[in-house]
């Protein structure tokens, strides 16, 4: 893939400029975490990464990402199957309604969460008067996390469930296997690899969400405080090192991600090109 | 639909239709009607005397402005990146090109805390600016910077798959008609990666546009100086003016759609170039 | 299991892939669904099958009405084109697969398994994934999965279109033994005229989503229906005629179709190429002038290639040897067709046999 006549020093001088590139955007903001994270020693690391709001945010976190993959990922299987083994009309206005929250800027998915259950509205009032808490609270940050991760699930799933056709959903049923056999048996085990991409893509964005998350929570500590708020309510506190503690433990997450990340895509893409590629005639 | 379902044969079809509907419904239709809703319990004039005051007008240049200039920066670093990446294999390839990725992955509040601290008076970044002249802190600078840095990955990845699929027959078969590197560029590359670049350009522009969770850490969210839109809409919001957050959010919404609108018509176009 | 079709339509957005067909595949036999691509014989299969949903019509099997009985319910072996096997199973749990979704114990599953592995003639290739096999073995593989729940009725697609020549004369003499064997009520599907009437015990010619003719292979070799059945089973020569008298008159000299003789019908007489014989001299009324263009004779009759006097129609004559040896024909020769048998249709077209 050389190109064959480009001089020595054009090709030097491109790399260079790339790599410097790279250095400024990402790899000076990832060691800024890491040398904040550790200025004061291991000491005070750890114990900003022991202090109880942090591990409460921690746990927050950790809890509205669950809840927001596990309901993403049977909403994301469900919408796959309906549009790829299925012809109906509306597919393509489906499809752009799916990818519809990656388009609303993430406070206004907040905003129109606020809105809906604030009061103003029927919805609100008749949630009010149950004694129903959803603003401020785990529900409504599970909600405002589902709407910025809706399309992920379904949106990797549904080409690996195309490529994969129905043939073989159709012999399982001709061998006597009931639907949801067809689909624990063959389908899953089909898709697994797109599925589990999917939810390492929803499980960051989970992860780090601000925005949304920011105006629906209420940001109280102890309570209501994630990951990404309590780094900024550190940080407006002055508690820069602590900030960055907390930081560091989003940078690692981050990166377990990616590691995962590139893994699955690899045998994600040999899975469909086997899909693709499957010999039909020997 | 009962009907039908019927007619076909593998089961699961009602269900699954019916439970995405409903959760988009649920999810996404009624927030977003609510919102067109609680915006238009202003009256018209109301409303156009919300969405045009002199604060939001600031806001949306800066918002648009800003995303803009980082949407050019990542069409060229981009480019350099994508091109660098697929032509000129160079030992830990890989690595670089999964480090792209980390604008994707790395929660903003984190990216956030990491540029104001660079951009800071004393850090490391600031320290260099200050020397000439420039205090990159709580300025617009900084918000460029953040921009710059969440929109990073969209050209890069957009354009890598178009230089691979072109492959080095195109430009050697110039080289070999006696075009000069240049004209080459000019003449054949450029013609067929502008699609996918531009593409890519316009989805670092709405990812810029939409960004809230790093800016605030580096704007100091001064009102018609470093105020962005998400700004203006929380600073209704937390003065209980429901109906003038819904307002300028409508706008920001709208303004989006068109955005994405366009992107799928350079993505349709790019497509057919390909 | 006797299975009776109904006035069957299936529809896929407007286009009527099959058109009111109406059948009976009677009991323990090996019946062939023959027609060109885009005949509606896959669709009639699956709609047997339970695949598909007919749009009109009904689907009975021993007399009792299955048209919306679930495809998992039918007690169907279904075998596809394409074999469709479990890529991500190997071939054990492939065979095993609908005696693990019938719950049956892990001693029968083995037991089973293991007689269908010796049946398809793939004993120690349990372990194997499909990938590791070739098409002929997947095929097997697909045959006895199919047969692991004990179907009533085994419907195969195309089931030896994937492989190669050698592989699918192997497949087709074994399948053949296995169904005198077993006896399941079988329906195939195939483009392949030779291995319908080789294989079938009944063939269904399919053309146009319709049933254009049904009956043994004898029967539809040599009493074909329909011109379609007739150029569909075998090669033929086509001479363009009329019926005067009730007699049925060719003329190739374009100069002896009198303009005035305008109550005839214009025909085309069919003869495959093993009912012509060819003469030195015309034998009679029949006999055809041509010229002798080509002669091949490789292989078990000699092929002969003639053009007849009009100029442009080309006929092939298959001749046995000893005849061939007592002609000793030469290229450029003038010789006499004589069709021993001809079948004679009415042109649908109406087009008057000018040429």
């Amino acid at each position: 893939m050389h190109s064959a006549h480009t001089p020595f020093w054009v090709r030097y001088l491109l790399l260079l400029l790339a790599l410097a590139w790279v250095g400024l955007w990402i790899l000076l903001p990832v060691s800024t975490v890491v040398y904040g994270a550790f200025a004061n020693g291991w000491g005070s690391y750890l114990s900003a990464l022991a202090d109880p709001e942090s591990v409460h945010a921690f746990y927050l976190t950790l809890i509205a990402a669950l809840w927001s993959v596990a309901i993403n990922l049977v909403f994301g299987l469900a919408a796959a199957w309906a549009i790829a083994k299925y012809q109906f009309r509306g597919k393509t206005l489906l499809l752009s309604l799916i990818d519809l929250p990656f388009s609303v800027s993430p406070v206004i998915a907040g905003l129109v969460f606020v809105l809906l259950f604030g009061g103003q509205t029927l919805a609100g009032t008749w949630l009010a008067a149950q004694h129903i808490q959803i603003l401020y609270a785990l529900p409504a940050i599970v909600i405002a996390t589902v709407f910025v991760t809706f399309p992920f699930v379904a949106r990797e799933v549904l080409p690996v469930m195309e490529a994969m056709g129905t043939e073989e959903e159709e012999a399982a049923l001709t061998l006597g296997a009931s639907g949801w056999q067809t689909f624990w048996l063959i389908t899953l085990p089909g898709i697994k690899w797109g599925l589990l991409y999917g939810v390492i893509l929803c499980t960051a964005r989970a992860f780090g969400e601000f925005g949304a998350v920011a105006v629906v929570s209420g940001r109280i500590a102890m309570e209501t405080n994630t990951l990404s708020l309590h780094v900024e309510k550190l940080y407006q506190e002055y508690q820069s090192q602590a900030a960055f503690a907390v930081a560091s433990a989003l940078l690692v997450i981050a990166l377990l991600t990616l590691v995962a990340k590139s893994a699955v895509e690899w045998r994600l893409r040999r899975a469909l090109t086997e899909i693709k590629h499957a010999p039909e005639s020997v | 639909m009962n009907s039908l379902s019927k007619r076909r044969t593998l089961p699961g079809f009602t269900p699954t239709l019916t439970a995405t509907l409903l959760w988009l419904a649920i999810l996404v239709l009624i927030p977003l009607a609510t919102l067109f809703w609680t915006a238009a319990q202003l009256d018209a004039s109301t409303f156009w005397q919300v969405v045009t005051s002199p604060r939001a007008v600031a806001a949306y240049k800066l918002t648009f402005g800003v995303a803009l200039l980082a949407a050019l920066a990542n069409g060229v670093g981009g480019f350099l990146l994508a091109w660098v990446l697929v032509r000129h294999p160079f030992p830990g390839r890989n690595v670089v090109d999964a480090m792209l990725d980390i604008p994707f992955a790395l929660p903003t509040a984190v990216a956030g805390l990491a540029f104001a601290t660079l951009c800071s008076a004393n850090g490391w970044l600031g320290r260099g600016l200050a020397l000439l002249g420039i205090h990159a802190a709580n300025n617009r600078l900084a918000i460029w910077v953040v921009l710059t840095y969440v929109s990073l990955p969209f050209v890069v990845r957009t354009l890598q798959p178009v230089i691979e699929d072109l492959g080095t027959e195109a430009d050697q078969a110039a080289a070999s008609l006696g075009a000069s590197r240049w004209q080459t560029f000019a003449w054949v590359l450029a013609p067929q990666l502008l699609p996918a670049l531009l593409t890519g350009m316009a989805l670092a522009f709405a990812r810029a546009v939409g960004e809230y969770g790093s800016v605030v850490f580096v704007s100091g969210n001064i009102p018609y100086r470093t105020e962005i839109i998400p700004l203006v809409i929380l600073g209704h919001l937390e003065s209980y003016h429901f109906a003038e957050a819904a307002s300028v959010a409508v706008v920001m919404l709208l303004a989006s759609f068109m955005v994405n609108g366009a992107i799928n018509l350079l993505a349709r176009w790019s497509r057919r170039h390909a | 299991m006797t299975i009776t079709i109904e006035s069957i339509t299936k529809r896929f957005n407007g286009y009527v892939a099959v058109d009111r067909v109406s059948l009976t595949i009677p009991d323990g036999k090996l019946v062939a669904l023959l027609g060109p691509s885009g005949s509606g014989k896959t669709t009639l299969l699956r709609v047997i099958a339970g695949l598909e949903v007919p749009d009109e019509g009904a689907v009975s099997m021993n007399g009792v009405d299955v048209t919306h009985t679930p495809a998992r319910l039918r007690n169907i072996g279904f075998v596809f084109q394409h074999y469709a096997l479990f890529k991500h199973m190997t071939v054990f749990d492939n065979i095993a697969f609908p005696l693990k979704v019938r719950k049956r114990s892990v001693e029968e599953q083995r037991a089973l398994v293991n007689d269908l592995l010796k049946l398809v003639r793939l004993e120690g290739f349990g372990q194997r994934y499909p990938s590791q096999l070739s098409g002929g073995q997947r095929q097997r593989v697909a045959l006895a999965r199919a047969l692991a729940a004990k179907p009533k009725v085994m419907l195969l697609d195309e089931p030896f279109g994937a492989l190669d020549a050698k592989v699918r004369q192997e497949l087709r003499q074994w399948l053949r033994r296995l169904h005198q064997e077993m006896s399941i009520t079988s329906l195939f599907v195939t483009h392949d005229q030779e291995e319908a009437l080789e294989l079938a015990d009944r063939i269904v010619v399919m053309n146009h989503g319709r049933v254009e003719q049904e009956g043994t292979p004898e029967d539809l070799f040599e009493h074909p229906k329909t011109p379609f059945v007739m150029s569909f089973l075998g090669d033929v020569n086509i001479f363009h005629g009329r019926v005067e008298q009730g007699q049925t008159v060719i003329h190739h000299d374009p100069a002896a179709v009198a303009p005035s003789v305008t109550e005839t019908k214009a025909v085309r007489a069919y003869a495959r190429p093993h009912e012509l014989d060819i003469d030195r001299t015309p034998r009679d009324e029949r006999s055809l002038p041509a010229k002798v263009r080509h002669v091949n004779t490789a292989g078990a009759t000699v092929k002969v290639e003639l053009l007849l006097r009009d100029g442009h129609t080309t006929v092939q004559a298959y001749l046995g040897r000893e005849r061939y040896q007592e002609l000793k024909l030469q290229p450029g020769e003038e010789v006499y067709v004589v069709p021993r048998q001809l079948r004679i249709f009415v042109d649908e077209d109406d087009e008057a046999p000018t040429a």
